[in-house]
């Protein structure tokens, strides 16, 4: 079975049906939580528990298998492959809010002050609003919070900039120690890019403690502060997701999972950080600095 | 053997199928089985008959060839004939031609269609502005230049007719669903300037006879004309679902001659005005009652029912509801009905202090209700300016 | 559920047992029945809603139910239609299909398939469920447009996450198809010897990898705005409705494709078959597919022509949804050319086929019309759309998927299906389809406008002949199921062959096939593919 001349093909397995489950779970609770249903918490909280034994459950699974040599390199190609569409997706999904964004720049905040086609929009609905961006009063400014300031490029949002592009050029780095078979080295520059994601995130929360408490720049601040916190908070996500995944990654390198030639789990993980990386460089240009 | 008999079945069926939609019925004598397109009252709308025409005919006729070739090949390059089957699979030289005959047929489809589109789009020079302004689930009209707003509500007896087994045949309504209570007057002749927005959810302001529909977007204003050539009533409806009440928010458009349209404004302009000016009045509770009636049914009863219980989980009961029984609640019951609260819209521009005096006192004394409370216009003129 | 549980007999396959073979499958055949029954399923429950509306609709007055249920009624028919019944149809087929035609062991990556599945189900409980919780399911129309989406009571959550849900089990189906076409062929199946049902089907995920994130991006703005104070789609605050209508649309115009690709791959597999002549410009067909696809990100605003688009926008994406007509018109011809000259006989696989190409077209014709953007105007939002929206989608996709069934349950069960009723069945469909349908392209026309649940007098006849049909339609899928039933059982013995006509490697292997098809690669020569 362990053949490398066979494609691998896992026998039948539970944690599929259980990771449905508990996403399922996890979703019954966040929408009881939004209908302020009792006990809802310990439903989402079951929920994401579940999510967990899941993911650990099955990654266990994976490794063990790998770690058996179970997987030749067609195994491995799909995993590549699957990987590399996966993040596509994610690229679609971070498309969908840069989308909105550029549509209220270019479209329709001009359009409520007038421009172009919206001539007659302005004059009867909103005659006394104007266009801007950074957009700090709003068409109708009951019910929104107006802010005071936006958050300037070159402040800390250039220093994460910094901080990300240092931590794809460790994570490579670790690459290059894992090729070699520098296994203290791929350890170290691992950790440095594990810890360059979790300074990233620490300054990026301090920016939104900033943003809310003293700048007034909210979730509810019209559509600048709508694309702003969803786009920077989504970006945060994942980085604190990928952050996770390259501690994982730390501990199997620690424990030598990899071998030179052998070495998936790292490189998605790594594609996964660049992909990271590059939404970033979209955030800064766009939310931040133009 | 079977085949025969399949495919001359497949035939007389279709046949059936088509004669039945077409011959069965005395179409073209009774109206309510219009088959095609109406070509409406106004230039553009004609125009846009013809191109639906045009397209239609070519597309007609695309599959008309195209389904022969394949009925031909049915019938003859059949294995039950003894028929050996052909080797070739391509030839550049007929791909390359069907690729290129309907790209130029689209091309002179666009063509057209590019220029009418043109002519929809210029507003320019128009004589008269009005504002449709789509609500949950009624049009508010302005006219721009005249200081004339009206409200326009499904009319009373497509009301009744329309609840769920009403036991009202809506044959018996005039023009069931398709009526209101006010007309958008319009004169004949002049180009007008129909802008369109919303106040809750999107809608759409739809005559066919006019020729087009747009949607009508909180938020934003959408700008159209129209020059209506012939006088008549022309009817349509929204064309966007906005909710439980979308099926019942009817336009009528009623063009006239524009002398008649000029006497209209004039005395349509009084007619506001004294509406406005009824304030002080003081009625007795069944003349608020009966009026209030009238009221409810135009306003309220699409959400709140005509039983007043509501929809459970989506529009509260107000049949017992504490706000409209106890006594101390009367002014947020006004309040309610003025500005509105979360999904309920605001009425207090839409209605006069009468109107709200009238549907508060009814409610407070129909159903369960029976307060005996008394709402007078200047009571809800009071609740205004606080 | 067993359709190929009993008439295994090969001992080399050690294959689980009871229920765990199910919850926990890892095999392709196993999952794809699991998905084509779930599919039938959700297509009886879809069926179940659209007739409920056809009885509302039946005669002018409301009878039945009130209005805010009919919404619901509408909205979720489609969901459940487009996401539960063809969607998940279709990644069936490929999940059957596929690496038995490439000459693969399994999927790609089978545990990920088997929760691509699982997901579903459930993500139907969430949607389905809110239909019993108070204030009903969600009634805006399966597009969620917001304002009137957010008004959704209690169920708004539900609906926002089962799309999630949908999202993510769509999401890994296509990647496994991916994976699996490009890293898990047989030696020799050179991607210009695919079967188009192959290409069709790589093709299609390629649209769902680029097309439901969007989607979900789309809805979590919905959830945002409403819960969080966030004004995407609120003016008041800068955004705009409109907004809303381009992020879906720009997920749900390829969306229609998704459902449309699949079944252009099924009949470009039937028609050479049964025709016995190898299928007209293979290359031409995969070119024309992959320009659809690429056109169709290109179109969304053809939904959207009454918003009120600037001039330039609205030329753009007519000129764009008129030239999908093109690719689209390739096929059609190529398929009619494989036709002509042939030997064909009249299977029910094939009566379902020739139907597609049929009525497809004509529900094409009507798309093109719409695309039209001046006389759209007068469309838009009526039953003409509605006519034209099911001819591509039940005479359409759903056709495809009947003929499929037809075409390959021999191969699935091992047994042959009764012939005779199959015809029976698929004569009741179509005239009722037509029945059912045409008539309301005429009610579109006359000025009746879609998504309402009761109408001015004029519209009542067409009304009800479109019910009767309706009805008639529905009654004639309980055959449907009664010969799947029965093939299922038993029936006479299928050849590997099955069909005299069909080529390629899924008819090399016996019917059924083995548990694990091909645990070595088979060699895939020219001649086994070709005529
Ligand atoms: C399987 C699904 C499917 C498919 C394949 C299509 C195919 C097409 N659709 Fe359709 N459509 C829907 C599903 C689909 N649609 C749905 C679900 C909606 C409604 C959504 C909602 O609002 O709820 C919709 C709505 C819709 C609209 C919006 C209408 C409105 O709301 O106002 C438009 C407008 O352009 C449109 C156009 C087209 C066009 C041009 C094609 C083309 O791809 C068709 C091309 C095919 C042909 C043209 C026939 C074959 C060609 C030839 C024989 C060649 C020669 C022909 C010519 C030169 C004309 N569709
Ligand atoms: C793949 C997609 C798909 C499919 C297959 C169908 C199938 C059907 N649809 Fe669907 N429909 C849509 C997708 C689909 N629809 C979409 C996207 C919309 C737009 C929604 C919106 O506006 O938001 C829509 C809207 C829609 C409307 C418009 C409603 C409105 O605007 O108010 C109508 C009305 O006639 C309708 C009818 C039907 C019918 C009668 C069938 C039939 O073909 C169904 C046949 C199947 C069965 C009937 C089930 C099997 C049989 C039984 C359960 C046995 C019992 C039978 C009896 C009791 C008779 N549909
Ligand atoms: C579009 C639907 C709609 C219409 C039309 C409507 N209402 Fe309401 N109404 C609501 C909703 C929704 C609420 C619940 C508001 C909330 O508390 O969130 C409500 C609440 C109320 C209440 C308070 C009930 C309670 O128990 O809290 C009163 C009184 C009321 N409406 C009166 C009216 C009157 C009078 C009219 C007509 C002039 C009217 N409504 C028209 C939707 C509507
Ligand atoms: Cu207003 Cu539909
Ligand atoms: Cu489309």
């Amino acid at each position: 079975m362990a053949s490398k001349d066979i494609y691998f093909v896992p026998e039948s397995s539970k944690w599929p049906i259980v990771g449905s489950l508990a996403l399922f779970t996890s979703f019954v609770g966040a929408a009881m939580l939004f209908n302020q249903s009792p006990n809802a918490k310990y439903v989402f909280i079951i929920g994401l528990a579940a999510v967990i034994y899941m993911f650990a459950g099955w990654f266990s699974n994976v490794i063990t298998e790998s770690l058996e040599g179970k997987y030749n390199k067609q195994v491995d190609t799909s995993f590549r492959m699957g990987m590399g569409w996966f993040i596509l997706s994610e690229v679609m999904f971070f498309a969908a809010f840069f989308g909105a964004l550029f549509y209220a720049r270019v479209l329709s905040v001009p359009w409520l002050s007038g421009e172009g086609h919206g001539v007659i929009t302005h004059q009867f609905l909103w005659p006394e609003f104007k266009a801007s961006w950074p957009m700090s009063v709003m068409p109708n400014p009951t019910n929104f919070t107006a802010f005071k300031d936006t958050i300037p490029a070159f402040g800390v949002p250039a220093l994460n900039t910094l901080i990300l592009l240092t931590s794809g050029l460790t994570v490579t780095f670790a690459h290059w120690a894992l090729k070699k078979g520098q296994r203290k080295y791929l350890c170290a520059w691992l950790a440095a890019t594990v810890a360059l994601g979790a300074i990233f995130v620490y300054f990026q929360a301090g920016e939104y403690h900033h943003a809310y408490t003293e700048l007034n720049l909210k979730l509810s601040s019209g559509i600048y502060g709508s694309t702003f916190f969803l786009l920077t908070g989504f970006h945060g996500f994942h980085v604190t997701m990928g952050a996770v995944m390259l501690a994982v990654i730390l501990l199997r390198s620690l424990k030598g999972h990899f071998t030179k030639n052998d070495h998936f789990a790292f490189e998605a993980v790594a594609w996964y950080w660049h992909f990271v990386d590059v939404v970033w460089l979209g955030l800064f240009i766009f939310v931040y600095w133009l | 053997m079977h085949l025969n008999k399949s495919m001359a079945r497949f035939l007389s069926n279709f046949s059936v199928i088509f004669s039945l939609l077409f011959f069965l019925n005395p179409n073209l004598l009774h109206a309510a089985w219009g088959l095609n397109m109406t070509q409406g009252v106004t230039p553009i709308s004609q125009d846009v008959y013809n191109m639906h025409m045009t397209s239609l005919y070519v597309v007609t006729i695309i599959g008309i060839l195209v389904f022969s070739v394949m009925f031909w090949s049915i019938f003859h390059h059949r294995k039950s004939k003894g028929v050996k089957p052909a080797k070739f699979s391509h030839s550049t030289t007929v791909e390359v031609i069907w690729t290129l005959i309907p790209f130029a047929i689209i091309v002179a489809l666009a063509i057209p269609a590019t220029k009418l589109l043109a002519r929809m789009d210029d507003t320019s020079k128009s004589e008269i502005t009005v504002k449709a302004t789509g609500y949950q689930w009624k049009w508010k009209y302005d006219y721009i230049d005249e200081d004339i707003t009206l409200y326009s509500n499904l009319a009373a007896d497509s009301v009744d007719a329309s609840q769920k087994n009403s036991g009202i045949d809506p044959k018996t309504a005039d023009n069931y669903l398709r009526n209101t209570d006010t007309a958008l007057v319009l004169p004949v002749g002049k180009k007008i300037r129909i802008m369109t927005t919303a106040s809750d959810v999107i809608h759409a302001w739809w005559v066919p006879d006019l020729g087009w529909k747009r949607d009508a977007i909180p938020g934003f204003i959408n700008d159209n004309w129209t020059v209506i050539n012939k006088e008549g009533i022309y009817r349509g409806q929204c064309a966007e679902i906005c909710g439980k009440g979308h099926g019942y928010m009817p336009i009528v458009v009623k063009a006239v001659p524009e002398k008649e349209y000029l006497a209209w404004v004039q005395e349509t302009k009084l007619a506001l005005k004294s509406k406005k000016d009824s304030g002080d009045k003081e009625l007795s509770m069944d003349e608020l009652k009966s009026k209030g009636e009238a009221v409810y049914k135009a306003n309220c009863l699409a959400c709140h029912q005509a039983n007043g219980q509501g929809i459970k989980g989506v529009f509260p009961a107000l049949d017992g509801s504490p706000i409209a029984t106890v006594k101390t609640r009367i002014t947020e019951h006004i309040h309610q009905v003025i500005y509105g609260k979360n999904n309920m819209p605001a009425f207090g521009e839409q209605l006069s202090d009468t109107d709200i005096a009238a549907v508060v006192t009814y409610e407070r004394n129909v159903w369960g209700n029976k307060t005996g409370d008394i709402i007078q216009p200047k009571d809800v003129a009071a609740s205004r300016k606080k | 559920m067993s359709t190929i549980a009993h008439a295994n007999h090969d001992h080399h396959d050690h294959k689980p047992t009871g229920i765990k073979r199910w919850l926990f499958s890892t095999n392709h055949k196993d999952i794809g029945t699991m998905y084509l029954v779930f599919s039938l399923i959700m297509f009886f429950i879809g069926g179940s809603m659209a007739m409920i509306i056809r009885a509302e609709l039946f005669q002018p007055g409301l009878q039945f139910v009130d209005p805010q249920f009919y919404n619901s009624m509408v909205t979720v028919h489609a969901l459940v239609m487009i996401f539960g019944a063809v969607m998940p149809a279709g990644v069936g087929l490929a999940n059957w299909m596929i690496p038995i035609m490439i000459g693969a062991p399994d999927m790609a990556l089978p545990r990920m398939n088997n929760m691509s599945f699982w997901i579903m189900p459930f993500a139907f409980a969430l949607l389905l469920g809110t239909l019993f919780i108070e204030g009903g399911g969600p009634a805006g129309g399966w597009t969620m447009y917001p304002p009137l989406v957010l008004q959704t009571g209690k169920a708004f959550p539900f609906l926002i996450f089962a799309v999630h849900f949908l999202g993510i089990s769509s999401i890994m189906g296509a990647i496994n198809i991916i994976a699996t076409v490009f890293n898990m062929r047989a030696p020799g199946m050179t991607l210009m010897r695919l079967p188009l049902f192959v290409w069709t089907w790589v093709i299609t995920a390629f649209l769902l990898i680029a097309s439901m994130p969007v989607l979900a991006g789309a809805v979590t703005m919905l959830l945002t705005d409403k819960y969080f104070g966030t004004s995407f789609f609120n003016a008041a605050g800068g955004g705009d409705p409109v907004l809303f209508q381009h992020i879906f649309w720009f997920f749900g115009h390829p969306e229609v494709y998704i459902l449309a690709l699949p079944a252009f791959g099924i009949i470009s597999q039937i028609i050479p078959t049964f025709a016995r002549k190898p299928l007209f410009g293979y290359a031409s067909m995969v070119y024309a597919t992959a320009s659809i696809a690429i056109l169709s990100f290109f179109v969304w605003a053809h939904h959207m022509f009454t918003v009120g688009l600037p001039i330039n926008g609205e030329l753009f994406f007519m000129y764009a949804t008129m030239l999908i007509a093109v690719p689209t018109g390739v096929k059609v011809f190529n398929w009619v050319a494989t036709m002509w000259k042939g030997a064909m006989t009249f299977e029910a696989p094939m009566l379902f086929a020739l139907a597609f190409v049929i009525l497809f077209t004509i529900g094409g014709f009507s798309g093109l019309m719409l695309g039209i953007t001046p006389v759209d105007f007068q469309y838009h939002d009526t039953y003409f759309v509605v006519a034209h929206f099911h001819y591509v989608l039940l005479t359409g996709a759903v056709f495809a998927l009947m003929a499929s069934v037809y075409y390959w349950l021999p191969k699935w069960t091992g047994n042959m299906y009764d012939e005779k009723l199959a015809k029976i069945h698929f004569w009741l469909s179509t005239i009722f389809a037509n029945v059912l349908f045409f008539p309301q392209h005429f009610l579109g026309l006359a000025g009746m406008p879609r998504r309402i649940p009761d109408y001015s007098i004029q519209f009542a006849d067409f009304n009800m002949v479109s019910s009767l049909g309706g009805f008639a339609y529905g009654i004639s899928q309980l055959l449907f199921i009664y010969i799947v039933i029965k093939c299922v059982l038993g029936g006479k013995k299928a050849t590997a062959q099955v069909w005299e006509g069909a080529r390629g490697l899924e008819w090399t292997l016996s019917s059924p096939p083995p548990y694990h098809s091909f645990t070595k690669p088979p060699k895939v020569t020219k001649a086994l593919m070709d005529y």
